[in-house]
């Protein structure tokens, strides 16, 4: 059986055409375009936070956040792979993509966050003294200080210099752990001590990213930019830049039922965008998509001129 | 000079061969287009092209000098704007030129792969862009790389694609996107180049029916089985 052979060349009419003209009239165009974008708008370049930044500006943020790190009561601590093995993540019905894939940037929130930069302070005793109390004390104990020590940073107060204040209780060890972190982080020490790997080049910035986002500081600066996820955020950037709208229909359904109270709305959510986008590549073979131009004469008015010119003849 | 005949065994004749039976220069770069080719529509497809261009000039230009550069210089923040503002102009008229494609159901006469390389293009581009944003050294970068951990963590993802290691993503944005999305833009472009613009639905029904009629081997039951037919653009 033959087949129409779908190279073959327009029979019809032609007009003259200069393919590379065209090209380099598009390029200068848009050049031009891009250049009158940049004079009237330039681009956003918000300076990132910093450990530091975030510990001096909201110090009782910063040590809240900190004992859930120390107690495995934060976000990043009980999220689980690609971080750790303390939770399973998403999943789509029986598919456990999250969990399968495993622990790929591993994170122990209580040693990486707080016993290991506090190791690295010289010359406090007393500091070191407090890390092996806490280090020592059974879990149970462990948990009776953090929880107490929580509940009153609910109430505590920012003294001068930074320094938080809590009412007198039974802590243990961990004020002074907590305050050995505030006062190293407030000194910059701490942006250093979370990037230090086996090498000394370093560009993963996973860990200091993950303990920030934990806290408050971004989500702050990202709700009065409008970059939370109940805003839109995810194709917005920060200042009235058009940002990534390409993402609005990946951003639409993090706004409806179900996927938006649902647990697993990010597995939804990609499942269905891939989904989609599937059916985007697929177009010329999905009965009925297919078929839709034909029936909505939209082409008449793409293709006017050549229709105008054929009734003419 | 004598003139070496071609070796059938040569990989390069072989090659030379089928890529100019495949795109004849005068397809390859035509100096005429079908008179059915007018409509501002057209404009979208090569303004795309121009913007990618565009993308790839001012891109290049930072990445001479570094991800800091354009932080801490009025010359490096000139060129991150141009670029920033050429990829919301490739976005803009890429979709504009493929909704203008779906309403001209461009994928007729043997087109598909043409549509499917075009959308993916569309669909590799967003990963491009996004290891953009991430890669800033800004608060956006630090935003979008904490929030788009989570979609892509949630379906394994993340276990090899890190959006908030850096050195990754930069190497993701600089190299190995671009060089997909440009991949498929050249083959899209000659794929195009290959078919030819798609003609309009009336005048399609004409062609083909102005065609030879089906070769009877067995049973040719519809238009698509009708034998090849070269039609030679008019001098």
């Amino acid at each position: 059986m033959s087949r129409r052979d779908d190279t073959a060349s327009w029979a019809g009419a032609y007009a003259p055409y200069d393919l590379v003209k065209e090209l380099a009239v598009a390029v200068g165009v848009i050049a031009l375009l891009a250049v009158v974008l940049t004079v009237l708008f330039s681009s956003p370049d918000d300076r990132p936070s910093t450990v530091a930044q975030w510990s001096r500006q909201m110090p009782v943020d910063f040590t809240t956040t900190a004992v859930a790190e120390l107690d495995g009561s934060s976000t990043t601590a009980g999220y689980g792979p690609p971080y750790n093995h303390n939770g399973d993540g998403q999943h789509i019905g029986p598919v456990r993509l999250q969990k399968w894939l495993g622990v790929s940037h591993p994170i122990d929130t209580a040693n990486d966050y707080v016993i290991d930069p506090l190791r690295s302070v010289p010359g406090n005793t007393a500091l070191q003294r407090a890390i092996t109390a806490y280090q020592t004390a059974p879990a149970k104990l462990q948990s009776t200080w953090t929880d107490a020590y929580t509940k009153a940073l609910g109430k505590a107060t920012t003294g001068s210099g930074g320094s938080v204040n809590v009412a007198p209780g039974a802590y243990g060890p961990v004020p002074v752990m907590m305050n050995g972190l505030l006062a190293l982080a407030q000194s910059g020490g701490l942006d250093g001590a979370l990037l230090t790997s086996r090498q000394f080049y370093q560009t993963d910035y996973t860990k200091p990213l993950l303990f920030m986002a934990d806290g408050g500081l971004l989500a702050q600066r990202a709700q009065a930019q409008h970059l939370l996820g109940n805003q839109w955020g995810m194709m917005n950037e920060t200042g009235s830049y058009p940002g990534q709208s390409w993402l609005w229909l990946y951003t639409l359904w993090y706004q409806i039922e179900p996927f938006k109270s649902s647990t697993n709305a990010d597995a939804l959510v990609m499942l269905l965008m891939g989904v989609l986008s599937l059916a985007f590549i697929c177009v010329p073979f999905i009965p009925g998509i297919r078929s839709l131009p034909r029936h909505i004469p939209i082409y008449r008015l793409i293709w006017r001129e050549h229709y105008r010119a054929q009734q003419g003849t | 000079m004598s003139v070496v005949p071609p070796s059938k065994s040569s990989w390069t004749a072989r090659t030379r061969e089928r890529a100019v039976d495949a795109l004849p220069p005068e397809k390859l770069l035509p100096d005429g287009q079908p008179t059915y080719v007018a409509s501002w529509i057209y404009v979208f497809g090569v303004a795309t092209l121009a913007s990618l261009i565009v993308i790839v000039g001012s891109g290049a230009i930072l990445s001479l000098k570094g991800p800091a550069w354009w932080h801490v210089t009025g010359v490096g923040h000139f060129f991150n704007s141009i670029h920033l503002w050429a990829v919301e102009l490739f976005f803009f008229t890429m979709v504009i030129h493929l909704w203008g494609k779906y309403w001209m159901a461009a994928w007729r006469g043997g087109r598909a792969r043409v549509w499917v390389t075009g959308a993916v293009t569309f669909v590799v581009a967003i990963p491009a862009a996004l290891t953009g944003y991430v890669s800033q050294q800004n608060f956006d970068a630090q935003w979008i790389s904490t929030q788009a951990k989570d979609g892509l963590n949630s379906v394994g993802v993340g276990a090899f694609f890190d959006v908030t290691d850096f050195g990754q993503m930069y190497s993701y944005h600089v190299l190995l996107l671009p060089t997909a999305v440009i991949a498929l833009v050249v083959a899209h472009v000659l794929l195009v180049r290959r078919h030819g613009v798609v003609p309009p639905f009336t005048l399609e029904a004409k062609r083909l029916a102005a065609q030879p009629p089906p070769v009877q081997e067995g049973r040719a039951t519809s238009a698509a089985d009708a034998p090849p037919v070269r039609h030679g653009a008019p001098s």
